[in-house]
């Protein structure tokens, strides 16, 4: 008998997480009770029809909203009780944010928008722009810092926000339809450069109605009408 | 850091406005017109209020003018003959009563009396005003003796036939040789020459004679040989004109006792004199005029320059009221990334700030320019108070955080989730 593999410490940690919302005089339950550990280094995805809560849970997980109930800690601290101030900060320096739609901002090059998440912690320098310019070599952009979003294919623009993503060493990167707007070439090019990061050791947290990018993840969650249905592991 | 920061987000507002120039251009055109017309009205409104100021001051102010003025002709002397004689004006009575009523108070005092004469100098003729007063004269008027001597208490005493040449009577009457020691003669009476005046160069005068043109000669010599009676010969009719004194001048010791000697003054004339034939004139209490004068347009020109910033500042709101719903999910995004409520509002006042700031500067420089303009085109006195420029910057860029507060509020209150899903 073997014992099984000591569990990885948690990143972050829901316990009975709700969301409620008034839309008139219907209350509509978006979550309605989540329980869920996110382990050091996992490739999570998270999974559902539309309306099975998948954004409101991303949003919570991003911390740009707050359960109605229930509790939401990162690194055993819970959040749920932040200021708005104070939950500005922790998602700064905790969290990678991948968007469908790349939103990188027009009017700055591309190392500006890599340097943006170091701005608002008093943090630029020669060292953000040492690390922005390792992470774009590292994500394929090398010779492209001077260039302007709408300069790049939507490829490199989801390259830049990768980088982006990662320049505040985050808990996790929180990835949203990562590869909605591209080519299947290219979602093949983001989700290998995924993989390739959650090789490193980075934990990634993907929401997708996408079966094939959720059978790169370690463990899919399935949400349906607010609650988790199943979990499913994969061995990789 | 924080001053790179800083300096960060200065130049990343130069960045956004950059986005869309005409707009911003169009959005700083509505400042600019606004400091501009400050500056420049300013500029020119104290010009003119320094020019009467100056104007005002140079008649001194700690002194009281008293003229006789010709009352006005009534049905009943007019319908006399064209003989008799108008008998009007200050007296010597009045300069005595005047001088014992305010006694200590006055520092100096000077009575004028004008007779216009024909003056002949060997072969020339010259039409002049004999300007018979006290040796305090000079000091009062504030006039320099050029060549030779002014008259003195002797002269007066005597009763001397000596007369001084105002500034333009003597380069008129010698233009080569040294006037002093000649002869000239009026109304048969010889007056030896002792002095000449410089000439004052501006309008300044007494019943519409100019100080530069009149001959100065004691006042007891004056009513010696002159009398009370002036015949004015003009257009074939004759006029009989009995006038002691055109003029007194008052100087009192201090500018706080002006305006009780004046008072006394008034009610001293008010008594003797039936008919209004005399006039006041107070510097002093001119001065308080054209201050106030100048008090109040200076509050109409901040009214008008209010209205035009406040016209200027909903055109800032309007714009960043229409760039916060532009750029609602670049907030988003900002947000997301960990700004804070206060970094977005920052980042959008700085934007207004510089727009209205730069509006300002241009401003303050064309409003500078039409001034010099004006000052050059058409003659008009300019003045720029150091503060002027400073308090119209000033006010640019209150203006402008004024306009940006709302849209910077509306944009930092953003939900960050809806910021991001808006399109």
């Amino acid at each position: 008998m073997t014992q099984p593999p000591e569990p990885a410490p948690c990143v972050a940690e829901l316990s009975d997480v709700r969301r409620h919302y008034q839309m008139g005089t219907e209350v509509v339950r978006a979550l309605d009770g989540i329980d869920l550990s996110i382990r050091r280094g996992e490739y999570l995805a998270i999974m559902g029809r539309s309306g099975s809560g998948k954004s409101t849970l991303l949003n919570i997980l991003g911390l740009l909203d707050r359960p109605t109930s229930g509790e939401y800690s990162l690194e055993g601290k819970p959040v749920s009780t932040l200021s708005d101030k104070q939950l500005s900060e922790v998602r700064g320096r905790n969290i990678g944010f991948i968007f469908q739609s790349f939103n990188l901002i027009p009017q700055l090059t591309v190392l500006e928008n890599l340097e943006v998440p170091l701005f608002y912690q008093n943090a630029i320098g020669p060292e953000s722009r040492r690390k922005a310019e390792e992470l774009a070599v590292r994500v394929g952009l090398s010779g492209r810092l001077k260039h302007r979003p709408t300069e790049l294919s939507g490829g490199q623009q989801q390259r830049v926000a990768i980088a982006r993503a990662l320049m505040n060493d985050p808990l996790y990167l929180l990835a949203d339809e990562a590869t909605g707007n591209l080519d299947s070439n290219t979602e093949a090019e983001i989700l290998t450069l995924l993989d390739e990061l959650h090789a490193e050791g980075i934990t990634i947290i993907m929401v997708t109605h996408n079966p094939a990018m959720g059978d790169r993840a370690e463990r899919v969650v399935w949400l349906a009408d607010g609650r988790i249905h199943h979990i499913e592991e994969h061995a990789r | 850091m924080m001053w790179r920061g800083g300096a960060q987000v200065v130049s990343l507002g130069f960045k956004s406005l950059m986005l869309h120039k005409l707009r911003s251009a169009l959005t700083t055109l509505g400042i600019l017109i606004g400091v501009a017309a400050v500056v420049a009205m300013l500029a020119i409104g104290e010009g003119a209020s320094q020019a009467a100021q100056e104007q005002i001051k140079r008649l001194g102010s700690t002194n009281i003018l008293i003229q006789s003025i010709k009352p006005p002709v009534n049905e009943q002397s007019s319908g006399q003959s064209s003989w008799s004689a108008n008998i009007y004006g200050l007296t010597y009575q009045d300069a005595r009563r005047i001088r014992a009523t305010l006694g200590p108070h006055i520092e100096l005092m000077v009575e004028v009396r004008l007779n216009d004469k024909e003056i002949r100098v060997a072969d020339q003729w010259l039409q002049s005003a004999m300007l018979g007063t006290a040796p305090d004269y000079l000091d009062v008027m504030g006039l320099k003796v050029a060549r030779g001597r002014w008259l003195s208490d002797t002269d007066n005493r005597t009763l001397a036939n000596v007369c001084v040449l105002g500034g333009n009577v003597a380069s008129r009457v010698f233009p080569m040789s040294d006037p002093i020691g000649s002869v000239l003669k009026a109304s048969g009476n010889r007056f030896v020459v002792v002095g000449e005046l410089e000439p004052l160069g501006r309008q300044s005068g007494h019943v519409g004679r100019s100080i530069d043109e009149c001959v100065f000669v004691p006042m007891s010599t004056s009513r010696r040989r002159f009398g009370e009676i002036n015949i004015k010969e003009s257009g074939g009719s004759r006029e009989i004109e009995s006038v002691e004194l055109h003029e007194i001048k008052v100087k009192v010791d201090t500018e706080d006792n002006v305006a009780h000697a004046s008072e006394v003054i008034k009610n001293l004339l008010q008594r003797s004199h039936k008919q209004q034939d005399y006039s006041m004139t107070v510097p002093l209490e001119l001065l308080r005029q054209a201050r106030e004068s100048k008090r109040r347009f200076q509050l109409l020109l901040f009214s008008i320059a209010l209205i035009s910033l406040i016209v200027g500042g909903i055109g800032i709101m309007n714009v960043m009221l229409a760039t916060v719903t532009e750029r609602t999910r670049e907030i988003g995004i900002r947000r997301a990334l960990g700004a804070r409520k206060r970094n977005i509002i920052d980042q959008f006042l700085v934007e207004t700030v510089v727009l209205a700031g730069a509006g300002g500067v241009l401003g303050l420089i064309v409003g500078l320019l039409f001034s010099w303009a004006a000052h050059l085109f058409w003659d008009a006195d300019v003045y720029v108070r150091p503060r002027d420029p400073v308090m119209a910057f000033a006010i640019s860029g209150l203006v402008g955080i004024f306009a940006g507060v709302y849209p910077a509020w509306r944009a930092a209150n953003m939900d960050p989730v809806e910021a991001l899903r808006h399109e």
